[in-house]
């Protein structure tokens, strides 16, 4: 056991390896339970079974879905720019795994603690769009680049917001490293009490950087067919739909650590925490946080472009840059 | 690279080279079946709207004249499968008018209560469906349990459940008893109290009053211009209705409104199709009340269509539904053309969209509520 | 200004309005039934493909039909197919042939309407899966004399 615990010492390498391989898993993991959770949810807000058929409740389904994604063939249209076509669903996967590696489940469970975490994470998780305008762009499908067009304009528009709500937030830690913010937050204490406004702003502007419903507009089904991954089936579909997961949980997880108190067990109970239970408390906040977006996701209808960026520039900007002058001066004040 | 043939090339144009064509349909998910809508579009913006038809194109006036008169008595269930039994009835109506044929009072009341049975369960497709494209896909589901009700009673007394086939000329092929009474007061009692929760869900959403309010506006001049009917022109403020201006069977007898929007925009023809669920079910009760006992069918010798012409209007679920025949004596219609309310409604589409996002284009076109193989028949 | 923060509290309002929809919905029984293990009953009026009566008080013993075609000349699909025979001793014609090309078929009734002895009458099977066209050719005599018939 020392050999194998001092050879991880040793070897950084050896330790990349094995969180990588781990963090991968996670995030397949977290796919097909969300993929799961969302079915099946879904089908009971309207009042269906969802899938029933293979296993108790049809547990496996989603195992036999990725089974039957994998055996596809990939088509690339004849239009298409194959190489960026072929490309683009590994660009939107690669920074949705690089992403993990900061992602803080417990005190001494996480791949990597960079003093800057709260940024890599976020300037990782923007880099999804990329990989969406390649896809777009490189389908030659107009659906396509609608789709990815739109992405562009959303995601630049929603920066902006989330970084300054998570600003306000990083004024009174003055760190960006995820286990001083938590470490801010035990006792009774969390963000998203005394920064409520910032809390409500990061989860709306998370949805729409996820590109859920009601800000789904780069697939907006009724519209542009399935929007950027019109032209994409097998597996590259699956990484796409991986990878969307993927940032939910990204972005769940940063509204965790950074508003609800991390691994920190609810209500300031500090005999609650522990490495182990940490973990637990972590993915328990996580995952409301993910059902909820779910549940919103099965409520609202789409908005509209313009309304978009309206929300985003008539009312949240103006809100979180009130929100952080507020904090400054509060701040200044102490 | 094949061309598209439409009316506008102005893709060869030097001067507007950021102009693109984009086609739509006839598998999109917005045109509800078999639409093909050739866009032209500047950035996300459609300047130029043609919609091509046909893909659902099955003959039915041409079988009408290929036949005897009753033979086309189960055409008439296919041509709207979204409402079929005012289908059914215009044209038992139609034969009636043209042969001088009475129909016993009870079989009136029971055709008045199909009828609006089945205005209410195409009521909650054409909103359902509206709602799947603006992006929500539950309010469909619940229309869709209410649906299932009045499906149940109809089938009940029709025998199917979506191309029914139960007027005859002279009454209706089925009496209806109790027990579909019984029921049919435990779906108007049902569907009322769904009504406040379809408020809550849809209409005061202020992501869809967004979506649909100053949406698609169809001034009245505009929607008389090209003849519009049904929910979209009483969006618009004008109340016409065929079963108040022009009263038929034994809608006289009952007390309802007619329900207008103000703007004429989509929320106002969305609103008018919700009211609309309440007159019918108003209708209905009325029926129920007052139905007098007797045959249903009138005795009716063989009928040969008079040489001559002959026309009978109802209205059907979404509009103004005519069916004008050309009869020469033998006991097979000379011509039989049918007039439909969604091939009007549909050629409002180009005029209203012109110049939008593609975002409300698909609104706007999903308010007309459209059914396209009515329109190519 | 006032207005701005008036939409910003109604709306805010009316989406959580709408979630409360939803939840109650999911914690409310579910609607559907899945649908090969269980069925629902269905309505006995239903319209299910045409069948002959089995009736043994009849002349012949097992249904009504007197062959006379008056269902296949109405019948607007033209499905139907009679035929029958004169034999020796037998008052009126015997059935030989009654087959319905159900693929046609679109379940007017007429031609039940129109049978001066109401020999036949809706089946209720809906479930008609098959994987060739000829499987719905349904010799209707024979399933009477097999005793398929409800
Ligand atoms: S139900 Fe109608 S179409 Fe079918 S066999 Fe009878 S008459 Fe013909
Ligand atoms: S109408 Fe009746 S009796 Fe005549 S052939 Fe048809 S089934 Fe037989």
């Amino acid at each position: 056991m020392d050999f194998i615990v001092d050879i991880i010492a040793k070897y950084s390498l050896v330790r990349i390896l094995i969180s990588f391989s781990l963090l991968i898993a996670i995030i397949m993991l977290n796919a097909i339970v969300m993929g799961y959770l969302e079915r099946k949810i879904c089908a009971r807000i309207q009042r269906r079974w969802g899938p029933m058929e293979v296993g108790v409740q049809g547990w496996m389904q989603m195992f036999l879905d990725g089974v039957k994604l994998l055996a596809k063939q990939l088509i690339v249209p004849r239009e298409a720019n194959p190489f960026l076509f072929r490309m683009a669903p590994l660009l939107c996967f690669t920074p949705v795994a690089m992403a993990f590696a900061v992602i803080p489940f417990s005190e001494s469970f996480y791949a990597m603690d960079l003093n800057i975490g709260l940024i890599y994470l976020l300037a990782m998780g923007s880099l999804n769009v990329f990989a969406i305008l390649i896809a777009g762009w490189s389908s030659n499908n107009k659906y396509s680049l609608f789709g990815a067009l739109r992405s562009v304009a959303q995601n630049v528009a929603y920066e902006i917001p989330i970084l300054l709500s998570l600003l306000a937030v990083v004024l009174v830690t003055t760190s960006f490293n995820f286990k001083e913010i938590v470490a801010y937050q035990s006792g009774l204490l969390s963000f998203w009490m005394c920064q409520p406004v910032a809390f409500i702003i990061f989860l709306v502007a998370g949805c729409a950087e996820t590109n859920r419903v009601p800000f789904d507009l780069p697939e907006a089904e009724s519209e542009l067919t399935a929007g950027y991954f019109t032209e994409y089936g097998g597996f590259s579909f699956g990484l796409f739909a991986i990878a969307e997961y993927g940032n939910l949980f990204i972005m769940s997880s940063v509204a965790t650590t950074v508003f609800l108190g991390g691994w920190n067990g609810p209500f300031g109970l500090d005999f609650y925490s522990g490495p182990i239970l940490g973990v637990f408390w972590f993915l328990l906040k996580v995952f409301i946080l993910m059902l909820i977006m779910i549940w919103v996701r099965w409520t609202y209808p789409r908005v509209r472009f313009d309304q978009l960026m309206n929300l985003s520039w008539k009312y949240l900007i103006p809100f979180s840059l009130v929100n952080l002058l507020i904090t400054a001066f509060i701040v200044k004040i102490i | 690279m094949g061309t598209l043939t439409t009316r506008f090339s102005t893709i060869q144009d030097p001067d507007e080279k950021h102009k693109f064509l984009l086609n739509m349909g006839p598998q999109h998910p917005c045109t509800h079946g078999v639409l093909r809508i050739v866009l032209e579009m500047d950035g996300e913006y459609a300047m130029g709207i043609d919609p091509i038809l046909g893909y659902g194109h099955r003959m039915h006036e041409k079988m009408a004249e290929c036949r005897q008169w009753s033979g086309f008595y189960p055409n008439t269930g296919r041509i709207d499968y979204g409402g079929a039994i005012p289908y059914n009835h215009g044209y038992c109506a139609l034969i009636e008018r043209m042969a001088g044929i009475e129909v016993p009072e009870r079989a009136e009341y029971i055709r008045v209560i199909t009828v609006e049975l089945n205005r209410i369960a195409s009521h909650f497709l054409g909103v359902g469906a509206y709602v799947i494209d603006l992006g929500a896909f539950t309010p469909i589901l619940y229309m869709f349990d209410d649906r299932e009700d009045i499906l149940d009673a109809l089938e009940d007394i029709t025998g199917s459940r979506l191309t029914y086939c139960h007027h005859r000329v002279g009454g209706v092929s089925k009496d209806i008893d109790d027990l579909f009474i019984k029921r049919t007061r435990a779906i108007i009692k049902n569907i009322r109290s769904r009504f406040d929760m379809y408020d809550r869900l849809v209409t005061g959403n202020i992501i869809f009053q967004k979506r649909t309010k100053d949406v698609g506006i169809i001034p009245v001049e505009m929607a008389r211009r090209y003849g519009a009917t049904g929910p979209v022109l009483r969006g618009s403020g004008l109340g016409f209705d065929i079963r108040k201006n022009e009263p038929y069977s034994v809608y006289p007898e009952f007390d309802f409104d007619i329900p207008t929007g103000e703007n004429g925009d989509a929320f106002d023809r969305y609103m008018v199709r919700m009211l609309e669920l309440e007159q019918s079910l108003r209708i209905i009760e009325q029926a129920l009340d007052k139905l007098p006992d007797g045959p249903v069918m009138a005795k009716v010798k063989r009928v040969k269509l008079q040489p001559g012409d002959c026309s009978f209007s109802v209205e059907a679920a979404r509009g103004m539904l005519t069916y004008y025949l050309v009869g020469d004596g033998s006991n097979v219609p000379y011509k039989l053309k049918i007039r439909v309310p969604s091939y009007s409604n549909l050629s409002l589409l180009e005029e209203l969209c012109k110049g939008s996002l593609i975002a409300d284009l698909v609104s706007a076109m999903g308010s007309l509520d459209l059914i396209i193989p009515e329109i190519d028949r | 200004m006032s207005h701005y923060f008036s939409e910003i509290f109604t709306g805010g309002k009316s989406l959580l309005v709408g979630l409360g929809v939803t939840f109650k919905a999911l914690t409310s029984p579910v609607v559907t039934v899945q649908y090969p293990r269980e069925k629902i009953d269905i309505s006995p009026n239903m319209r299910g493909h045409i069948d002959l009566i089995k009736d043994s008080e009849s002349k012949n013993g097992l249904h009504r039909c007197i062959s006379c075609g008056l269902c296949a000349r109405n019948c607007p699909c033209s499905c139907i197919v009679v035929k029958g025979e004169k034999q020796e001793g037998v008052k009126g014609k015997v059935l030989k042939i009654f087959t319905l090309e159900f693929s046609k078929c679109s379940l007017c009734g007429l031609c039940v309407e129109s049978c001066p002895t109401s020999a036949i009458d809706f089946s209720d099977e809906y479930e008609l899966a098959a994987f060739s066209r000829e499987a719905f050719n349904f010799d209707l005599l024979k399933r009477v004399q097999q005793g398929d018939t409800k």
